[in-house]
Formats: C-alpha cells, sequence, structure tokens
C-alpha cells in the first residue's frame, strides 16, 4: 500500500479508497484491544506530544492510550501552567517540541488552521490534527465512519441525519466529508441559527423539521449543544432547543429500524439527547469511544511506523 | 528494481508432498496431536498451515485448532521496508497456554519474522512448545533460530528472492527463485 499522508490535519485530500484502507486497519488494531496483553511494540523509541491548548478529556485520553498500546513515549504539554500561558508562541512551542526530540504531535487548538500551521513549521514531526477551531476533526470524523461502516459493512446510499449546532461544528464540517466520500446522503437540521451559510457547496441539504430530516435514516447523528450558544443569542433556551430538536424515543423510530444514534460526546442528557436514547439499544455512543482508540492507533501506525520515519 | 525469475524450486506435486511429509514429522515429533495448534504466519504461512490442518485430518481423523498470527506491529525493520506494512488479522482458535504451537511459515531467511511471531505469541498466552515449520529454508539467519520442520533447504545468494506461490493469493501453488534486477 502507498500511504501518501504524511499529517493528518484534514480530510480534504482523502479517496474513498484511502478512508477504506484505514477503516481495514482500524479494524486490525480494534481486536489488538480485546487482547490480555494490548501492547504491541510498533512504535517503539518513536516520542508522541499531545499539545493541547483547549480543553478535551476524551480526544487526549484517547490519542494518549492509542500512542501507549503501540509503545510510543508520550509527553503531554497542555496550554494552562506552561510557557504558553507566559506568552510564548504556536511556533515556538512547535520548535521547542521537535528540538526535545519529537516524532509526531497531536495538536488541539482553538484557532481554525492551526493545525496546518503547525505542519508548516514543523521540519521533521508528524502532525495529527486532534480538532481546530471549526475548521476539522479528521480523526473523530474517521472513528464515526469506522463505527457505522462495522455495523452496516458498506455505507454507500446510506441515508445520515446531522442534528444541532453545525455551524460551529468542526466535527460536522470533518464527518459531512467522510460519510459524503463514503458515498452517504447527508441531511442536516437544527434552528437556522446554527446552520452554516454554504449548506448548498458542502454538498447536503438543510432541512428545518428533524422529523423529515430523520425519516428513514440509517444514522442519526446528534451534535453537543454548547449552552454558550444560548447565551449569543442563537436560541431561546436548551428547553426550546429540547422541545424542537431533542432526540428522544418518538424521533429516532421515524428513522430506519436498524438505524444507529450516535454522538461525539460529551453528551448533554436532555438537551439534544434523551437518556432513553443515549442508553437504548440503537445507541453506539460508547462504542464510538473505542472506535476512537482503534482508528487513532491506525492513523499513528500508518503516519510514523514505516517508511517516514 | 524487477525480479526476474530464474529457475522453479517446486513444482505443486513437490509442494504437497513436502506438506505430507511435515504433517507426518510433526505426529511424530509431538507423540499425536492432542496438544497440537497450528499458527500460520500472515499471509502465506495461513495457508500452509491450512494444508498441515487436512492433511492432519485425512491420515488422523482430527481436525487441528488452527489460526493466523499477523507479526506486522513486532517488526523490528520498519524503516528498512519498502512498501509500508499493512497490518493483517491476527485470530487464534483457543488459549494457546499448555499447548504445543507450530507455528508455519511459507521461507525462513534472516529469522527476524520467526523471531518477531515470538513476541507476538507470547503476548497471546504461554504455549508449552514452540515448534517452527518452514516450507523452504534458504538460509543467511541473523538470529539463532532453527526450524523444526523444513520442505526444502535451498542454498541461496542474498541478491535472489525466493517466491512461494500459494493458489489463494496468487492462482498457483509453486516456489520460484527470482534474481533482482535493476531498471
Amino acid at each position: 500500500m502507498d500511504w501518501k499522508h504524511r499529517h493528518v490535519l484534514d480530510l480534504k485530500d482523502w479517496k474513498r479508497e484511502d478512508i477504506l484502507f484505514l477503516l481495514d486497519q482500524a479494524k486490525n488494531m480494534d481486536e489488538l484491544i480485546d487482547r490480555p496483553i494490548k501492547k504491541v511494540p510498533a512504535l517503539r523509541g518513536k516520542l508522541v506530544v499531545n499539545l493541547f491548548f483547549e480543553a478535551s478529556t476524551r480526544t487526549r485520553v484517547s490519542f494518549e492510550l492509542a500512542e501507549k498500546l503501540l509503545s510510543a513515549d508520550v509527553v503531554n504539554w497542555s496550554a494552562s501552567g506552561s510557557s504558553v500561558s507566559k506568552g510564548e508562541t504556536l511556533r515556538d512551542t512547535a520548535w521547542t517540541l521537535e528540538a526535545m526530540g519529537a516524532d509526531a504531535v497531536v495538536v488541539r487548538h482553538g484557532a481554525s488552521g492551526s493545525a496546518h500551521y503547525l505542519a508548516r513549521k514543523l521540519r521533521r514531526a508528524v502532525v495529527f490534527n486532534g480538532g481546530d477551531g471549526a475548521y476539522s476533526h479528521p480523526t473523530q470524523a474517521l472513528l464515526d465512519a469506522y463505527t457505522a461502516w462495522k455495523h452496516f459493512s458498506n455505507l454507500e446510499g446510506r441515508k445520515m441525519a446531522i442534528l444541532g449546532d453545525v455551524l460551529h461544528s468542526r466535527v460536522a464540517r470533518s464527518d459531512i466529508q467522510v460519510f459524503k466520500t463514503l458515498g452517504c446522503e447527508v441531511v442536516l437540521s437544527g434552528p437556522e441559527t446554527l446552520m452554516p451559510f454554504d449548506v448548498d457547496s458542502l454538498g447536503v441539504r438543510y432541512e428545518p423539521d428533524p422529523v423529515k430530516a430523520v425519516k428513514n435514516a440509517d444514522i442519526v447523528y446528534l451534535l453537543r449543544i454548547q449552552r454558550e450558544r444560548q447565551e449569543e443569542g442563537l436560541f431561546p433556551s436548551l428547553d426550546e432547543y429540547h422541545l424542537r430538536f431533542g432526540a428522544d424515543e418518538k424521533l429516532v423510530s421515524m428513522a430506519s429500524k436498524s438505524a444507529l444514534v450516535m454522538h461525539p460526546g460529551p453528551i448533554n442528557r436532555r438537551v439534544e439527547i434523551d437518556s432513553s436514547v443515549a442508553d437504548g439499544a440503537q445507541s453506539r455512543i460508547l462504542q464510538q469511544v473505542r472506535s476512537g482508540v482503534a482508528v487513532r492507533m491506525a492513523l499513528l501506525y500508518l503516519c510514523l511506523g514505516g517508511v517516514m520515519a | 528494481m524487477t525480479l526476474r525469475e530464474k529457475a522453479k524450486l517446486m513444482s505443486e506435486t513437490d509442494m504437497e508432498r513436502a506438506i505430507r511429509r511435515m504433517a507426518h514429522e510433526i505426529v511424530e515429533m509431538n507423540k499425536g496431536l492432542e496438544k497440537v495448534v497450528l499458527v500460520g504466519i500472515q499471509r502465506r504461512g495461513v495457508f500452509l498451515a491450512q494444508r498441515i490442518r487436512d492433511v492432519l485430518r485425512q491420515f488422523e481423523q482430527i481436525k487441528v485448532p488452527t489460526g493466523e498470527l499477523d507479526i506486522t506491529l513486532y517488526r523490528d525493520d520498519l524503516t528498512l521496508l519498502h512498501d509500508h506494512p499493512v497490518v493483517h488479522s491476527t485470530s487464534m482458535p483457543l488459549d494457546i497456554t499448555g499447548k504445543h504451537v507450530v507455528l508455519v511459515d511459507d521461507v525462513i531467511y534472516t529469522g527476524r519474522t520467526i523471531r518477531a511471531a515470538l513476541d507476538a505469541l507470547m503476548d497471546l498466552g504461554r504455549p508449552d512448545i514452540v515448534q517452527l515449520a518452514v516450507l523452504v529454508d534458504r538460509g543467511h539467519r541473523e538470529l539463532p533460530i532453527a526450524p523444526n520442520f523444513v520442505g526444502k533447504n535451498v542454498p541461496t545468494s542474498r541478491e535472489e528472492v525466493v517466491e512461494v506461490r500459494v493458489k489463494e493469493i496468487d492462482g498457483i501453488n509453486e516456489v520460484v527463485i527470482c534474481e533482482r534486477q535493476e531498471g
């Protein structure tokens, strides 16, 4: 296999065959997680730095676990309490990390484009985007695709409904790219104030009525509603949102019988999702967490394990 | 770099005979098949292990448990490989602890694949005994590893490549020796 992606910054240039190859590799990593001894020596001697400028628990822990299962050496560098709070620029931080011998940097940053910037500034290290601004969250989208692909085995012609705050969501942007590349039809729903202006250019449809959006969907994807958005006046109240767009059993029953319910987490119960749905038989939220480790292992191995070093 | 085929080392019939003999040797050395588990190394070893299993079923009327082992994540020569390594699946039909594991691979050369396979195996359990069956031993060992069952010993030079072809992957059963050519 000829693996062309040096960094994982966004999924713009990812072709269908790249995604399918990655999903297949993730499946083999997934099976490692069930073994009594989960650790393999594949990345022994490689130094990976997790550079997190924004709060994140599951992405950071998931990356860290993936790195450790592949026997990489792991350093966590968080913005608070580090040189960043003393005014160091992203570029200087990056060069510092490289001077320490980092082979890879996982970066989470509030500014869109920061992963690309870092990849340009680093001479040697490989960059994994752990989410940048509202731009991209490639590993989340790939783990979502993996979760759905494992269930359906082929996503061609499947319908996906994404509900919630698409406007501010890097997850939605990346998921749209991946699921469309894999042949899904994607429909968005949620308050119009939380929709991007360029819905058409994303190649998806906006449906204001969540019931219509979810009808016959194979995947119901719920986005986290951030409380700050309500304070910005983008929707009246959390209760109002819950009443109209919150996923309850009735809404999910509109989807296809075998439909999966997914959410990138952390979930807000009784806002975008009811407990009966979050904990229901169709929920794949915990499988997504597990998929995250397997997908990140596959990405780390592909970008660090082979000829690139 | 291309490969030029120099000579055929084994025909389909030669392969069958060698596998049959190795199967008998496995029964003999283990005094039966009670504790034996065959483990094929991805990818061609998997199919050779299945063939040994089929022969054993024919002669001993026992279906020996057969697993597959991928050693990609245990290799120590990643940066030297030309193609990007692809991870294949590992699956064991049962717990290998206390068993006689017979590792099966197509060719033994430097011994590094087997070193990696031993590491991979030990992470899955603690077999009583591990033995090694290979269809071709081409020499040039870099580690103190020797096979217990050998289909054919073939003296080679380092410039040569021994290719074991199996129907399931290559569409034909044969062993050939090739020479590297520039350009």
